[in-house]
């Protein structure tokens, strides 16, 4: 068994996830974690599946989906990851204010530099506003008032504001 | 839940003056990330925005809450009916609060929300379903505290924020937790 990430990316229509996972399954494999957007009007999808199909059978199968040019397919091969419990605290970042170049750098600057680790993040521009959320992850002993003020401080460098705020999981 | 007679009784006429018809501003404007001053509720020129935001809430289609820094004035005063609202339950009808503040809630809920200020975005945020919530009548100045629940209750905390210098975007519960709009009203 081996794992492969396939992204398909271009011109949205109806129907690209039913043909993409159903020559998948036609391959016999397995979809397991699979996300998929659209961004500023594209198609998106990112997904990893488990299968004994090797990967130029999988982009022969993908093929026609990329015929006509409107789309582009990739297939690549990847391990195993076996991510550890996040032993930190889990937040929610968000950012917004008026659109300009390097926003997201220099907010998620300073998680990296604390060791934080993004792990979900989406951007929307909508109009000149512009919106950055991100679930971050900071590890344990991270001073969070600290890596707060810094956020508030370099998103008041950009003309942005942020909000740091705990991620909260109601156990049912 | 009791409802607040006082507010209740509370009309827009009781303003004495009419209200006009604002501009609603939009993200990103500086006034809406700013926490709002506190006002003193029976200076004339409060009352009159009290009626400007009531007289702009009632033109706007599908808009059941109104506050100050949306039409550009950075204090603390909002209006809410959510009376025509299909998830409202008991509530308070028109009324207009200064100063106001989230006193307690309780019961968690999620749901999706919109704003004026934030046309082309949706986002589900978590808020108490029920909350005590203290402020002051514009005019006579006068303190309440009303408990409100379900959707008044999240309209007041959106209000609230609003006067606080925070946008639904800043409770958004997730990365993937904020869409395109889909629907305009």
């Amino acid at each position: 068994m081996t794992l492969h990430a396939i992204t398909v990316l271009g011109h949205d229509r109806p129907g690209i996830i039913a043909e993409t996972t159903d020559r998948l399954a036609g391959l016999g494999l397995n979809l397991e974690d699979s996300t998929m957007t659209l961004l500023r009007g594209h198609f998106a999808m990112t997904l990893v599946c488990e299968g004994t199909a090797g990967g130029s059978e999988i982009e022969a199968a993908l093929a026609p989906l990329t015929a006509d040019g409107s789309l582009t397919v990739t297939v690549r091969e990847v391990p195993a990851e076996h991510a550890p419990p996040a032993a930190g605290t889990s937040w929610v970042l968000s950012v917004h204010g008026g659109d300009r170049p390097g926003i997201v750098s220099a907010v998620v600057a300073v998680v990296a530099g604390v060791g934080g680790n993004i792990t979900d993040l989406t951007t929307r521009l909508a109009g000149d506003l512009y919106l950055l959320v991100a679930e971050v992850d900071l590890p344990s002993g991270a001073d969070v008032e600290a890596v707060s003020r810094e956020l508030t401080s370099v998103a008041a460098g950009l003309g942005v504001g942020v909000t740091l705020r705990a991620a909260d999981t109601d156990e049912l | 839940m009791a409802i607040n007679p006082t507010v209740l009784a509370w009309a827009e006429s009781d303003l004495g003056v009419p209200g006009a018809v604002r501009d609603v501003v939009r993200a990103p404007a500086a006034v809406l990330s700013a926490d709002g001053g506190v006002v003193d509720p029976s200076a004339p020129e409060i009352v009159q925005l009290a009626a400007d935001l009531v007289a702009t809430m009632r033109v706007s289609p599908g808009c059941v809450g109104l506050a100050a820094p949306q039409v550009g004035e950075g204090v603390k005063v909002f209006c809410v009916d959510v009376s025509a609202h299909p998830k409202t339950r008991d509530h308070h009808g028109t009324f207009v609060l200064c100063n106001a503040e989230v006193v307690s809630g309780s019961r968690n809920e999620k749901a999706r929300e919109g704003c004026m200020s934030v046309p082309d975005l949706t986002g589900d945020v978590k808020r108490p379903s029920r909350v005590v919530v203290r402020g002051q009548l514009p005019g006579t100045g006068e303190q309440v505290e009303l408990e409100v629940e379900a959707f008044e209750a999240r309209a007041l905390q959106h209000e609230i924020d609003h006067c606080d210098g925070l946008l639904f975007l800043d409770r958004a519960a997730g990365a993937h937790a904020v869409y395109a709009r889909k629907t305009y009203l």
